[in-house]
């Protein structure tokens, strides 16, 4: 399961490259959707079913949204790098954020003994052991969602409003204007 | 100039939106009890209209469901949701309650593994699901509206909303 | 170990999209592919060997079940942060059509002033 994982995530690897580099702006979208969709299947690896069902509705969105978004323009697409000084500086800051990444890397906990295993009065113990008692819910993450943690729902709630009412917002007066002609 | 695509597109179209909005509203009224929940049902919800404006065009998409009545639908499923948290905490004022109380489980608690169950959940998992359907519904209806395009030299901004 | 070794490459493959190309969608992009790696991260982090997925099975006992499940906290905080990078998103693009109609192009080193 772990090389099966390593090898999904060096694929999703490849084709964020691939998306980067390509000129074309149709194909950069078409790998976008290559990285969502290996994203999915890691997550069917790692036991998330919820995050997967979610990733993959929302991706197919993301890539609807872009398409129409990108191909109405025409033909008149920009490509390419920077200036050298640019690229240069942001190799630079590359390598050193990998270095620091590195040094913490180093002090996290193993992969597969997740930090709740090591203290007992973490909330995770709570949450798996009260879901069917205290709320009902057999899927412990709903539980969490709504019921433990419904505060952190009703903040993106409001933020998904915010982002809707902000684009109309954006492209509000050239629609009053169109009805007043 | 036909609206829509071919004519294959649109019968496959037919015959498959009524599954997919069947599958979203069975993701979202069955989130306590298996993967899914209200994000994820309503996504599904709003990608069957979508497919709908893709296939047909704008105009037929728009008699089924019009984007000022998604709009509508997004801003109550906002104040559903806030009143959901603050009717709890109304109703249970001297019992120990707080801020998204579960008051249903608390009164009326049903049986595991059945649908009428977790009180608060099945009911919030619906509520959130019809505000990200207006809302992902309205965020692809207004980049389908308007085209940027040059007209006599200069960039014109035009947003059409009537369309056979 | 290796595992998020390879995540955070895939972070740096975002930040380097983000830091080299001119094209404004282009830069939207990069903005999604770090938020990909980040989730991705979550999740790993919450992974446990050898579990199943935190939802109960039919007559399944408490302590077989709290025995063998992954944690769930990650996930429901990772399922908020996929639906708020979608909002994001959509306003980023809103934002970038916007541009294209002032300036007439997506290129950044031309969008210079900011008028009005």
């Amino acid at each position: 399961m772990f090389e099966l994982l390593a090898l999904i995530i060096i694929f999703m690897i490849l084709a964020g490259i691939l998306t980067i580099e390509i000129e074309d702006l149709v194909s950069a979208v078409v790998s976008m959707g290559a990285v969502g969709f290996g994203l999915s299947v890691c997550f069917i690896l790692l036991r998330a079913p919820d995050v997967a069902l979610t990733n993959i509705v929302v991706e197919v969105v993301i890539l609807i949204l872009l398409l129409r978004g990108t191909i109405r323009l025409g033909e008149k697409t920009v490509s390419g790098h920077r200036d050298l000084a640019g690229l240069v500086s942001g190799i630079i800051l590359l390598i050193l954020f990998l270095i620091f990444g590195i040094y913490a890397g180093v002090e996290f906990p193993k992969f597969g003994e997740p930090g709740f295993l090591r203290f007992e009065d973490s909330a995770s113990w709570y949450y798996l052991r009260e879901a069917l008692a205290r709320t009902g819910a057999v899927n412990a993450v709903s539980a969490v969602l709504l019921d433990f943690r419904a505060y952190d729902t009703l903040g993106e709630v409001m933020v998904l409003f915010t982002g809707i009412l902000g684009s109309i917002a954006l492209l509000r007066r050239r629609l009053r204007r169109d009805k007043e002609e | 100039m036909k609206r829509g695509m071919s004519l294959i597109v649109k019968t496959i179209t037919r015959w498959v939106v009524g599954f997919i909005f069947l599958y979203g509203i069975y993701t979202m009224v069955y989130g306590h009890l298996s993967p899914g929940g209200g994000f994820a049902g309503g996504v599904i919800l709003a990608c069957a209209y979508i497919l709908i404006m893709l296939a047909y065009g704008r105009g037929f998409a728009f008699r089924n469901l019009d984007w000022r009545i998604a709009r509508a639908l997004d801003s109550v499923g906002g104040i559903l949701f806030l009143s959901l948290g603050v009717l709890g905490m109304v109703l249970l004022m001297d019992d120990g309650a707080f801020f998204f109380v579960n008051f249903i489980q608390r009164s009326l608690p049903g049986e595991p593994f059945h649908l009428f169950n977790a009180g608060i959940i099945p009911i919030g998992n619906l509520v959130i699901g019809i505000k990200v359907m207006g809302a992902v519904f309205v965020g692809f209806a207004l980049l389908s509206m308007v085209r940027v395009y040059e007209f006599r030299g200069e960039r014109v901004f035009e947003s059409r909303e009537e369309e056979e | 170990m290796i595992i998020y070794f390879l995540v955070l490459i895939l972070f740096s493959v975002g930040v380097y999209g983000l830091l080299s190309q001119k094209n404004l969608l282009k830069l939207i992009i990069s903005l999604s592919i770090m938020e990909s790696a980040v989730n991705l991260f979550l999740i790993c982090a919450g992974y446990r060997k050898e579990s199943e997925a935190p939802i109960m099975s039919l007559g399944q006992s408490l302590e077989v079940f709290v025995g063998h499940s992954v944690d769930p906290f990650p996930q429901a905080m990772v399922i908020t942060s996929i639906v708020i990078g979608l909002g994001v998103l959509a306003l980023l693009i809103t934002m970038a059509l916007r541009i294209y109609h002032r300036y007439g192009t997506f290129d950044i080193t031309e969008i210079r002033r900011l008028k009005g």
